[in-house]
This record gives C-alpha cells, sequence and structure tokens, in this order.
C-alpha cells in the first residue's frame, strides 16, 4: 500500500518534469494534456479521444518550406456571396477574423529542400476549408502558374468538400480545378497530392484524387461521403479505421502513408528522383 | 402515359373531377351542360398552364425527381435510329445506373452516356435509385476515351440523386472514379453535350458535365448539394428543405441567368415530354446544331474553349 502510494508520487513527479521541459497540450475535448512530442508521436490526435489538433495552412507551409523561401500568391482573392446566401457573409467574416486568412487556402511559390514548388495548403478552420469560387480561383492560377514557370506543384488538401453557400459556382470549381490539372498533365510536371485530415466531398473527388503522386498522412480521414451521412443513408455500422489513411492505402487509393514530421523529406526524395538527370544534384 | 400528381396541383385535380361528376350528373339528368362543361375545361387547363409558370423552386425540384419523367434510355430510343448498349468497366462491374453506348442518330455515329433510374420500386433496385458506383464512372470513362479514339462526338444524360454513398462504393475510390471523369471530359478531344432531364445531385452529376454545351429542361434542378441535406446541416431543420431549394438558385432559369447552362428547353407541362411533338423537335434541333456547331471547330479551338467555359466560373474580389 505504502509501496504504491510512493511509486504513485513519484510518477506524478516524472510527469511533472516532462511537462516542465517541454510545451504541452491541453485536448479541448477531454482535457489530456500531452507533450508536443507524444502529439506528433501521435500524427496530432489527442490519444484518449482521437481529437484532432488542427493544423492551419501556414504550419503545413512551414513544416515543410525551406526557411524565408515561401512568397504567398493571390492573398489579395476573397469571396463574395453571389446568391446572397443567407448568414454567408457572417461566416466568412468569423473565419477570417479567427484565421487571420482571407481564404480556405494559401497558394504561392517556395522551396523544399532547394527544390523550386508551386505550393497550396488549404485550412479546415476557414469554413470547414471548403472550396467555392475563391479557393478554386487560387488553385487554378497556382497550377497555370506551375505551368508557365514549369515546376512541380503540391497541394495540401484539408476541407469538407465544395461551399453550398456559393451553390452551383462551387460545384463548378470542381471541374475548373480537374480542368487545370489536366493542363498540369498535358505539360508533364510533376504534381504531388497530400490528402490532410480531414478531406472529403468536391475536394477529394477534384484535384485532391489527380495527382501523379498522392500521399495520405496518417490517421487522416479522407473520402467522397462523410461517415456520418454513409451511416444515416444506409444505415450500416461502419468498419473500424474506415476511410482512414491506412485504409486507403489498404484499398489502393493512396500511394503513401506519411506522418506529418516526415512529410518534408519524404517530399524532398520525390522532388529529387523527378529531377531526372539531375538526380542527386542538388 | 399516366404521371404523378403533385400537391401544388390538387386543387385543379379536384376541379378536374367535379367536372366528371357533372358531366355524368348531366347525362343522368338528360340535360346538356356541355358548353358550360367546356368553357370551365378550358379556363382550367389555361390556369394549370399559368400555375406551371409560377412554380416555387421547391415544386420545381419535385418535378425534376419526378420518376415519371423520360429516362436516358428513353431519350436514345428518341435519338438514335440504332443503338447498342455497351457494359462493364472492366475492372470489377457492370453498373446499372449509368448507361451508355453507341448509335446512330441522324446519320452521325455518337457515344451516348447517361444516369438510370428505375420507374418502381424493383427497376429502381437494380438501377440503384440512379446512384452510380465507382464502376459506372469508370465505364463511362472507358466510353469516352472510346470515343475520343473514333472521333464520335458524346452525348451525356443527367439525371442522378447523387453518387452513391454507401460503404462498397468509398471502398472502390468513388472520389477517384468521379475526379477522372472530370479531368477526362476536359480534356476530351471530341465534342461534348450534356442534358440534364431531371435532377442533377453534386459530383455525381457533375462528373456528367464538363461538356462544350450544357442544356438543362425548364423543371430540372443542378446543385451542389440537395436540399435536403443543406436544410439538415445549415438549419438542422430537414424540414426547410423548400426554403433552401431557393436560396440554392438551383432550377434552370436561375443557372441560365448564371450562365453555368447555355440553354434551357421549355417542357409542355402536365405531360409526358416525349408525347409533346414541340418539345421533341426543340430537343433535337437543339443538340443537333450544338453538334454541327461544335464538329466545324478545330480540336485545339474546341479545347481551349471548353477549358475558358470552365475556367471563367466563379465570382470573387479581387
Amino acid at each position: 500500500m505504502f509501496k504504491k502510494s510512493y511509486i504513485d508520487i513519484s510518477g506524478a513527479k516524472k510527469k511533472q518534469a516532462k511537462f516542465e521541459n517541454e510545451v504541452t497540450f491541453s485536448c479541448p475535448k477531454c482535457l489530456t494534456r500531452i507533450t508536443a512530442t507524444e502529439k506528433m508521436q501521435n500524427n496530432d490526435f489527442c490519444p484518449k479521444c482521437s481529437y484532432y489538433y488542427v493544423t492551419s495552412a501556414w504550419d503545413r507551409i512551414h513544416d515543410v518550406c525551406d526557411e524565408n523561401s515561401f512568397e504567398e500568391w493571390n492573398a489579395h482573392i476573397k469571396s463574395l456571396n453571389p446568391l446572397n446566401f443567407p448568414n454567408y457573409e457572417k461566416k466568412m467574416i468569423k473565419a477570417r477574423e479567427e484565421t487571420g486568412l482571407t481564404e480556405a487556402i494559401v497558394t504561392g511559390r517556395g522551396s523544399i529542400g532547394g527544390y523550386d514548388v508551386v505550393l497550396g495548403a488549404m485550412d479546415s478552420r476557414f469554413m470547414m476549408g471548403s472550396m467555392g469560387s475563391a479557393v478554386g480561383e487560387k488553385i487554378s492560377r497556382a497550377m497555370e502558374k506551375a505551368i508557365q514557370y514549369s515546376l512541380p506543384c503540391i497541394m495540401f488538401s484539408s476541407s469538407g468538400g465544395a461551399r453550398m453557400q456559393e451553390g452551383m459556382l462551387s460545384l463548378m470549381q470542381m471541374a475548373k480545378t480537374s480542368a487545370s490539372v489536366g493542363r498540369l498533365r498535358e505539360a508533364g510536371l510533376l504534381y504531388i497530392s497530400i490528402l490532410t485530415h480531414p478531406t472529403t466531398g468536391g475536394v477529394t473527388a477534384s484535384f485532391a484524387s489527380l495527382a501523379d503522386v498522392i500521399i495520405a498522412e496518417s490517421g487522416a480521414l479522407v473520402g467522397f461521403t462523410g461517415p456520418r451521412v454513409i451511416e444515416q443513408t444506409t444505415g450500416h455500422v461502419l468498419p473500424p479505421g474506415f476511410q482512414r489513411s491506412e485504409y486507403l492505402l489498404k484499398h489502393g487509393m493512396v500511394d503513401l502513408v506519411q506522418p506529418r514530421a516526415e512529410m518534408r523529406s519524404l517530399l524532398i526524395r520525390l522532388l529529387n528522383i523527378h529531377q531526372g538527370e539531375n538526380y542527386g544534384e542538388k | 402515359m399516366a404521371r404523378n400528381k403533385f400537391e401544388f396541383e390538387e386543387p385543379y385535380l379536384l376541379l378536374e373531377s367535379k367536372l366528371e361528376d357533372l358531366k355524368k350528373l348531366s347525362e343522368q339528368l338528360n340535360t346538356d351542360f356541355s358548353e358550360e362543361i367546356n368553357h370551365i375545361e378550358k379556363r382550367l387547363d389555361q390556369m394549370m398552364e399559368e400555375r406551371y409558370k409560377r412554380l416555387t423552386p421547391w415544386e420545381q425540384v419535385l418535378l425534376a425527381r419526378d420518376l415519371d419523367r423520360p429516362m436516358t434510355r428513353d431519350y436514345i430510343r428518341l435519338l438514335c435510329s440504332d443503338f447498342i448498349e455497351l457494359h462493364g468497366d472492366r475492372v470489377y462491374g457492370d453498373d446499372l445506373a449509368m448507361v451508355g453506348g453507341i448509335g446512330m442518330m441522324g446519320g452521325r455515329a455518337v457515344t451516348i452516356i447517361g444516369h438510370q433510374k428505375g420507374r418502381n420500386t424493383k427497376e429502381n433496385i437494380s438501377h440503384n435509385f440512379g446512384m452510380p458506383r465507382p464502376e459506372g464512372y469508370r465505364k463511362a470513362y472507358r466510353l469516352l476515351k472510346q470515343a475520343e479514339k473514333f472521333g464520335r462526338p458524346v452525348l451525356t444524360f443527367i439525371n442522378t440523386p447523387g453518387a452513391d454513398p454507401g460503404i462498397g462504393a468509398e471502398e472502390r475510390g468513388q472520389a477517384w472514379a468521379i475526379s477522372e471523369m472530370l479531368c477526362g471530359l476536359s480534356s476530351l478531344r471530341v465534342p461534348i453535350i450534356s442534358v440534364v432531364t431531371g435532377e442533377g445531385g453534386s459530383g455525381g452529376a457533375l462528373a456528367l458535365a464538363v461538356a462544350d454545351r450544357i442544356v438543362m429542361l425548364s423543371n430540372t434542378v443542378f446543385s451542389v448539394i440537395s436540399p435536403e441535406s443543406c436544410a439538415s446541416i445549415l438549419m438542422r431543420d430537414v424540414k426547410r428543405a423548400d426554403e433552401m431549394a431557393g436560396h440554392l438558385k438551383m432550377n434552370a432559369q436561375a443557372l441560365y441567368e448564371m450562365r453555368i447552362v447555355d440553354e434551357v428547353i421549355e417542357e409542355p407541362a402536365r405531360q409526358y415530354l416525349l408525347d409533346s411533338p414541340d418539345f421533341v423537335e426543340k430537343l433535337k434541333n437543339t443538340i443537333n446544331n450544338y453538334l454541327d456547331e461544335l464538329g466545324s471547330l478545330e480540336i485545339s479551338k474546341l479545347l481551349e474553349q471548353r477549358y475558358s467555359r470552365f475556367r471563367q466560373i466563379g465570382q470573387f474580389l479581387e
């Protein structure tokens, strides 16, 4: 009895020490406290309740790009409310205030391991990363720039799909961005898509699944129809791990599953191999 | 052909049945009311037609979903002197929610692909309510590539609640199958014409709509999301779907005004569409004129126009 409580105290002290030396996070859902290392090891999911610590577009860009190499394009492009959809402006203003972003994607040019690339990163905090006219426009412009400069294109997706508040204008962004991927293909340029948590609907069913190499971030939920809707409409119980990255890999939908912390090194290797004759020079 | 009745038609239909009663009574009484009855009947027809011109967006959704509308196979029978349906995606199976094949249309060889719903429960189960699975889109993709090889123009007919939302469809890559259709159509080296003949449900419908010309029939819809789902997500109340149908601007006329579609073909009121000679002629002429026009373009020009058609869609602030 005495011994046990002694061990407990020492364990708590050790834990205390662990938290003192590292940045810690508290899960907003279940309040479990974890260190930055644990969070990384668990791919940004809470080990206890599977809450996902959302990653911002800028975090992703800083994670993979060489320091100070990223130059943003078309930051000024903003959505309008073309259908006069109720509450749309209010939601957009809120999203802008909360994220500091103008839209649900950041696009631009940067370098990764010395290789110049065109890069886009979606941000699920901005209206669930939904794709409306502005997001579609930024993606198509980025891809057209990649063609103009003959650069590889890399897209990080994280989205609930098309933005319903813009109606058919949003749905048509699927056609628009897919057509732009068609041009990338014709130009023979490398296009890498990284599916991050969560990516569903019209983004999965357009530019995000059309890449030469498709990488899913470990643990990410990726699919066409969201799991809740599948359960509601079909009444089926979903199998464990359904629509998660590892499941997609097993079903042949992605080339690789990669933890976030190792994404940059994988991208460098892929870019390196695609330099062809210049392989290994950089 | 018998047709479904809609709620908004009820008062008119009631009047119609009263007139029938009146006819019977006049026979029993040996009194001739035919002049009066004729007069009311004419007036009733007029009223119905006027009512059809004032359909609310939600009423248009209901009409678009009507299972008594002509389906892809009916249009094929109407347009083609000969048609051979082709089956299977060569990978997994043959999806009956998507029909496709090759045929002769007025001296022109064409490839036709379209969604197919059933007319009753049994048919609907075999056609999966017109909701294609990945194998349906992959069959369509195969037929597109075949059309390109032989230089045949492509016609697509759109009428689906959406792509199948089931576990199997996810496992076999529904999103991947749809995106390849979008990309494949955008660069296909033959003319493509799409006709929305009923319900244009989201990505599952768009997968057949990346075309040089998009035509909608007047009582059809095309939407990013069903008004029911939209109401349930945004309002947490599925009963407000009728309201959402208006906000989503999903009916043919609204989409024509937004320049998402090129043409709206007026439907006759209260009639099986293919029984109306005017409608049939208009549909045939529209398709043939577009095929003539697009067929005379150089392929590079055609592809350039198709790219910019979709490239310019979107409204944003710069």
